[in-house]
């Protein structure tokens, strides 16, 4: 199918929510338990693809893809002021929309993936983390001091301000492994966090060490959510 | 316009001098000034929750010693723009394009609580723009965080979190209440318990709007005490180690007062720039340009008066 396209509100501004494919039931719950959507979130400067990726094949629901506030068709805000605590709310906004999701997460969507399981357990019925631009952030402490003011930007997309904020937000490993403890204590899945990414930055590390967190190859990361019950190792 | 029996004054406080705005990034940041435009500038950068015409009383005070004072409201408060987002980073840049947009040359820079911190954010990495620097209770320390265990922390934080994004997702919905001058002030009272009721009067009349249905606070609604994200008070404490520049800081020693960090200080000396002047009060609570503005002006202005 071609890419649908639904606008959500952000405030006063719109997120751009892509239909990449209809669950076998035309998006409606099979009463399995498994049509929920699963929704992909972008790496930094990405956006959404434009089809559905290869590696959704085994989903049997819906396939959506959200583009982050300043990136593909979403709006983009004066002034920055960007922080992955803030995109949290554009995937809230998806889950406010369409109910329950299935999340997989490349770079920087990785990392906010891991912040809305955390956050909203009811409704993340388990999440992929997987390699992607903006994996690393700022790193574990805080990156040389570096301050600039751009002039007004002119709404292209992927806004500079969400570039150079995007990567310098501090990701310690003991705050991803809060957001990991929120999950587990919260989640109905026995295992909601299944770490593909190969490229392990210090949170990353931190989250793969856990005894509750499995690894698996994307796929077959997507696929271990179909069956939500997945097998803890 | 609210009707005269409406306003209020407050003993020494004088509105601006002038009023205008700068830009930052398509942003519109309301500006106030006190004192002589030709004089030398300080800038004064105001905590959270607040806005420049706090400094109501204590700019004059510097201003009438012969220093232009100016001071914008963050984005979010006061009369400045409201933003989509908000950030400590995108505060930090919005002074910066303050600061530049006002003077090529580098000034003094005095800012109070949050505002003191961003500064020692914005210096480390930008030490041209100012030639001395003052803060004001504005210096989280490594033992400034509450003393309690990790469990009771996280479970705090998710609640932030939730609550954060409940926000979020109710912000086209959200106004703030509207209430009598006294029903603001009194609303105000908790977050700051030692400034007189007559003083929190006064600031609804600069501080809020009024409409058919009241007064009502000018901050963005959407805005809420504390925020969220991995940010740890040592981190400034980087910062202020690496400043090289004339600096004043003033600690309040008040343990019960509910805002601030509560450093103290054998927290800070170790941090302290080369010949750097620290205050301690134990007897003033955080909001100390408030509650004693004649003191602190007066040290401020012996600080300023050894300036180079």
């Amino acid at each position: 199918m071609s890419r649908r396209t639904e606008f959500l509100p952000n405030g006063s501004l719109r997120l751009a929510l892509h239909t990449l494919a209809d669950g076998v039931d035309g998006g409606a719950a099979d009463g399995g338990g498994t049509a929920h959507p699963l929704l992909l979130l972008h790496g930094l400067g990405e956006q959404s693809p434009a089809a559905r990726p290869a590696w959704t094949a085994a989903w049997p629901g819906p396939v959506l893809a959200l583009d982050f506030t300043g990136h593909g068709e979403s709006d983009v805000p004066v002034g920055g002021g960007y922080m992955p605590e803030t995109l949290m709310a554009d995937v809230d906004a998806v889950i406010a929309a369409h109910g329950p999701v299935t999340i997989v997460g490349r770079g920087l969507g990785a990392w906010i993936a891991l912040l809305i399981a955390g956050a909203r357990t009811a409704s993340v019925r388990g999440v992929v983390l997987a390699d992607g631009s903006g994996l690393a952030g700022g790193g574990p402490h805080p990156p040389s001091p570096y301050v600039t003011v751009l002039g007004p930007g002119d709404g292209r997309t992927p806004d500079p301000y969400a570039l150079i904020e995007l990567s310098r937000d501090v990701r310690p490993p003991d705050y991803a492994l809060d957001y990991l403890r929120f999950a587990l204590e919260e989640s109905e899945l026995e295992t909601p966090v299944v770490v593909a990414a190969r490229i392990r930055p210090d949170w990353l590390v931190a989250i793969a060490a856990d005894v509750s967190v499995t690894e698996a190859p994307l796929a077959e990361a997507v696929g271990s959510f179909v069956d939500p019950l997945l097998v803890s190792r | 316009m609210p009707a005269d029996d409406q306003m209020r004054s407050y003993p020494g406080a004088r509105p601006p001098d002038r009023t205008g705005h700068i830009m930052s990034s398509g942003l519109r940041l309301a500006l106030n000034e006190w004192g002589d435009p030709s004089a030398p500038m300080i800038a004064m950068v105001h905590g959270g929750f607040d806005f420049s015409r706090t400094f109501d009383v204590f700019a004059p005070m510097i201003a009438d010693a012969g220093w232009r004072v100016v001071a914008w409201d963050a984005r979010g408060h006061g009369d400045s723009d409201h933003a989509h987002l908000y950030s400590w980073a995108a505060d930090v840049r919005d002074h910066m394009a303050a600061i530049t947009s006002l003077s090529d040359e580098p000034i003094v820079l005095l800012g109070h609580s949050k505002g003191g911190g961003q500064l020692l954010d914005l210096l480390d990495a930008r030490p041209g723009l100012a030639r001395a620097f003052i803060n004001l209770d504005g210096m989280p320390s490594q033992f400034s965080a509450p003393d309690i265990n990790d469990r009771e922390r996280r479970r705090m934080r998710r609640a932030d979190v939730a609550a954060a994004l409940d926000r979020r997702r109710r912000r086209n919905e959200l106004t703030r209440r509207p209430d009598t001058i006294e029903g603001l002030a009194g609303r105000r009272a908790p977050m700051n318990p030692r400034l007189s009721r007559e003083w929190l009067e006064y600031l609804v009349t600069v501080g809020a709007r009024h409409d058919a249905e009241g007064w009502r606070w000018k901050i963005d609604p959407v805005l809420h005490l504390g925020g969220f994200g991995p940010w740890r008070p040592q981190w400034s404490m980087d910062h202020l180690a690496a400043l090289d520049l004339p600096f004043l800081g003033v600690l309040s020693g008040v343990q019960d007062d509910p805002m601030g960090w509560k450093s103290r200080r054998g927290d800070i000396e170790p941090y302290l720039p080369p010949g750097g002047q620290l205050e301690f009060h134990d007897d003033i609570g955080h909001f100390l340009h408030i509650e004693q503005p004649r003191f602190i002006a007066d040290l401020v202005l012996d600080f300023l008066g050894r300036l180079p």
